[in-house]
């Protein structure tokens, strides 16, 4: 049987040659997706971030979506969007936070929202389901926000620390490097798609540092292997030997990963399509990262030639 | 080693068989497994809101009013007891005593300085009749300056006031929504100061929040028809007199009422609602207690032909004129109640008040079609994802991706098995966990096989190859799967609900499809190599 070879068995690819045009590359990406986060089109927050509501509406017929606009647009509530979502005969809408005179902040999110849904139900009749409600009070959203940070913040850091505890600092480094660079690329392209940026978001992003660090982990311990192997090879020659023979995994396993994702986008719903994206896209800049910006970081700050010494890392059996 | 032992063997396959009869329970029905037999699995794979359906609330408890109602009860009680009761002389205050809500104190000084003593004294007999919290602390400390008694209320005493204030407010929200205590309601407290509330099924979000939302404050008041329209619009009242709102359903404005209950309602022992039995529309039929009954029929026969005022929540919902004395120990409530609101009311009043509002924080719901629509979604999506990886791992390895496949279905059955014990709840991310793993649990397989190749372009026998390649990959496939738990594991210690059942899976999926790829491939292959001992081998 002929076997596919996605990758040819000696691939001799310069990744390290190309370090300076992948710099390039990285920056304009990394810079873009800041631009694309703080400035336009900005990330467009989901009720969990930024309080407010978000109701799903399945009706019978195709749903009109002005005549829903101008139903909730006579309460007066400040900014808020109605959209198709998934079919002609459903929509969401959602409202920002908006303060409700004598009510307490958190009290008044509840009150708007049954207002939204008599307005709903005027403009589209008695059909009309409400198959999702989402109401999240000041207090609620800042402490998410808080959590959000904490989680991508603390997940950073252990990967530092625990790549650090098995390599060295600046393998940890490098990595910790790819998965910022990860982070905000994939932020950076949920605000260029404008999805809906949650909680939901976070997990996923959360899950690419996961990722993104698994595959640098497999790079980094085969450099680790090769310096043991080819104690007097130069360093860009060898971190080039090592991402070659790590290539066809590298893809392999990224392949399967997003086709199962993309599974999950084409067939798993409307409401998880934004999570599925975010960790598609993170995969695929999480694999970049660690062949362009993880590895070649090592040339810059060199490695410690001498692995055979360290306690824990079995030399290698030949 | 490709060598197994037979026991390991046995162990292997063994505990695959194990987690699928683990997981058999759920392919049945909660009330079908509820009769098995007690050695049979009984563990299942709860379904999160998002795929039921169901509403999920978040509510603050305001234990700072429950604080300051304590203090303001302690504060009267002070002040009643500088009077002149039973042989004690009248204590002059300068003023009345204050409250500072922010130092959780109240404030008195005594006018005359040889009376100071015996105040101080009053003050510590009434703060010391509270329960003792804790290991011997006292509720409120009582501290004495030249003529001013400061009562500071007891940091712990807070702490406790607050937690009692939480549980009782937990009690309440369970008696109103789930009364008969047979739905599956979850209600846990979250922090200091939070209930959750986890209602599945159909339920609809604004009554659970209208019946949670009131206070359920219910008492009885004499009406003080002397008041004139005029003055009562003034604010022109005698003391002790209040003016509440009356219900629009009962055609509005507001009433006189005395300030202090006749009865309360905390007096009330049960309440339903039902038809009226004249006239239209509906009533709420309620009872009293032995001492609420004497006290409703003491009251009744003293002010036959009087108006007297139902109260619930600071609005008047009933003002019946006495016609006789009730002496049957209970009553009903009449005005212009729709089903809803009488079942409502009734519902309210049976639960007791709550000690203190509940705001509503955060609400999320999601109606049983859409959580259909899910499930469906995520099936199709899972079996789609399954089928690519195979074919993928079959078309890039060969026979050897057929072994990677059947530790794929191994890991998926392993993965199923220990989400059943756990009894964890599978939520839309979730799914997407499974989904996932689905296409990274083939990692370490890949892994061990590029080994195996490049040992095989080295030189080596097959046997040799496929020997060094499980043990070199090793090292790589511990650290790079560590990783991803340790991201599982932030998001399970950080993550809301959705997010934690995929963390769950996520987590649950790596260490399984780690096993699946070492021990179980290894086995399969194993077996391959040492019984045909092929010359070559493609992959």
């Amino acid at each position: 049987m002929k076997l596919l070879k996605l990758i040819p068995d000696d691939t001799n690819f310069p990744f390290t040659k190309y370090r300076w045009h992948a710099l390039v590359v990285t920056l304009a990406a990394f810079f873009g997706s800041l631009f694309a986060i703080f400035a336009a089109p900005g990330l467009n927050f989901g009720v969990d971030f930024r309080g407010g509501i978000t109701i799903e509406a399945h009706d019978t017929a195709p749903i009109d979506l002005s005549t829903v606009r101008q139903a909730v647009g006579a309460l007066n509530l400040g900014a808020f969007k109605v959209q198709e979502f998934g079919a002609p005969t459903q929509i969401v809408v959602a409202l920002e936070a908006t303060p409700v005179e004598g009510q307490a902040a958190d009290a008044g999110q509840q009150e708007i929202a049954t207002r939204v849904r008599e307005a709903i139900i005027a403009a589209l009749g008695d059909d009309v389901k409400f198959e999702r409600q989402e109401v999240v009070g000041p207090t609620v959203s800042g402490e998410l926000t808080q959590r959000g940070f904490l989680a991508v913040g603390l997940a950073t850091t252990m990967m530092l620390v625990y790549i650090w505890f098995r390599f060295q600092l600046q393998w940890g480094a490098g990595a910790v490097l790819g998965v910022i660079h990860d982070t905000v690329i994939t932020v950076g392209l949920i605000a260029l798609f404008q999805f809906t940026f949650d909680l939901n978001v976070v997990a996923a992003i959360l899950t690419v540092i996961g990722y993104s660090v698994n595959d640098t982990v497999v790079v980094y311990d085969r450099i680790r292997e090769n310096l043991r192997k080819y104690k007097k090879m130069p360093l860009a020659e060898l971190i080039d030997l090592s991402l070659n023979e790590t290539l066809t995994r590298t893809v392999v396993t990224g392949g399967t990963s997003i086709l199962a994702l993309a599974a999950l986008v084409a067939f798993g719903g409307e409401v998880l399509r934004g999570f599925c994206f975010a960790i598609m896209f993170g995969i695929i800049v999480g694999t970049y990262s660690s062949l362009f910006v993880a590895a070649p970081f090592l040339l810059l700050t060199g490695v410690k030639r001498d692995w055979a010494k360290v306690k824990g890392a079995a030399p290698a059996q030949a | 080693m490709l060598q197994y032992r037979l026991w390991q063997k046995i162990l292997i396959v063994g505990s695959v068989i194990l987690a699928a009869i683990l997981a058999i329970p759920n392919f049945f029905t909660k009330e079908e497994v509820a009769l098995w037999p007690g050695f049979a699995p009984k563990g299942r794979i709860a379904l999160g809101l998002d795929l039921q359906g169901g509403s999920y609330l978040l509510l603050g408890v305001d234990t700072e009013k429950v604080i300051d109602d304590r203090l303001t009860a302690m504060r009267q009680e002070i002040q009643r007891a500088m009077r002149p009761t039973g042989g004690r002389e009248r204590i002059a205050l300068e003023a009345a005593p204050t409250l500072n809500p922010a130092a959780d104190s109240i404030t008195l000084r005594v006018r005359d300085a040889a009376q100071v003593e015996d105040a101080a004294k009053r003050v510590r007999d009434l703060t010391r009749a509270g329960a003792v919290i804790g290991a011997g602390v006292r509720p409120y400390d009582v501290a004495v300056t030249g003529s001013r008694i400061d009562v500071v209320m007891h940091p712990e005493a807070k702490r406790a006031f607050g937690q009692e204030a939480l549980a009782d407010s937990i009690e309440v929200v369970r008696r109103r929504i789930d009364p008969a205590g047979n739905k599956e309601v979850l209600i846990q407290p979250q922090g200091a100061d939070r209930i959750v509330v986890q209602a599945p099924g159909d339920n609809d979000p604004e009554a659970l929040k209208q019946i949670i939302n009131r206070t359920g404050q219910l008492s009885f008041h004499r009406v003080d028809v002397s008041v004139s329209p005029e003055d009562q619009a003034a604010g022109l009242l005698p003391p002790n007199r209040i003016v509440v709102p009356i219900a629009a359903t009962e055609g509005g404005g507001a009433l006189v009422l005395w300030e202090e209950p006749e009865v309360t309602g905390d007096m009330v022992e049960s309440a339903s609602a039902g038809l009226n039995s004249d006239g239209g529309g509906f009533q709420i039929n309620f009872s009293f207690d032995s001492r609420g009954a004497r006290r409703f029929a003491d009251y009744t026969r003293e002010h036959i032909g009087e108006l007297f005022a139902i109260v619930l929540d600071n609005e008047v919902i009933s003002y019946p004129r006495i016609q006789s004395a009730i002496t049957g120990g209970g009553g009903r409530i009449t005005g212009n109640f729709s089903p809803e609101e009488a079942n409502r009311i009734a519902t309210l009043i049976r639960s007791g008040a709550l000690p203190a509002p509940l705001t509503t924080l955060d609400q999320r719901t999601v109606g049983p079609d859409l959580g259909a629509d899910s499930i469906r979604a995520g099936g199709i999506a899972s079996i789609i994802a399954f089928g690519l990886v195979v074919l993928f791992m079959i078309v890039t390895y060969g026979r050897f991706g057929v072994y990677a496949n059947i530790a794929l279905i191994a890991n998926l059955i392993l993965l199923f098995g220990v989400l059943s014990i756990l009894g964890s709840t599978l939520t839309l991310p979730g799914i997407a966990g499974i989904v996932l793993t689905i296409g990274m649990a083939v990692d370490a397989n890949v892994l061990i096989y590029e080994r195996i190749r490049e040992e095989i372009a080295g030189g080596k026998t097959p046997i040799q190859a496929t020997e060094l390649g499980f043990s070199k990959a090793f090292s790589a496939i511990a650290d790079s799967n560590i990783t991803t738990l340790l991201a599982a594991w932030i998001m399970l210690m950080l993550g809301a609900g959705p997010v934690r059942g995929f963390a769950l899976t996520l987590a649950v999926g790596v260490v399984t499809s780690v096993f699946s790829a070492i021990v179980i491939t290894r086995l399969i292959a194993g077996q391959y190599l040492l019984s045909k001992r092929p010359k070559t081998i493609t992959l």
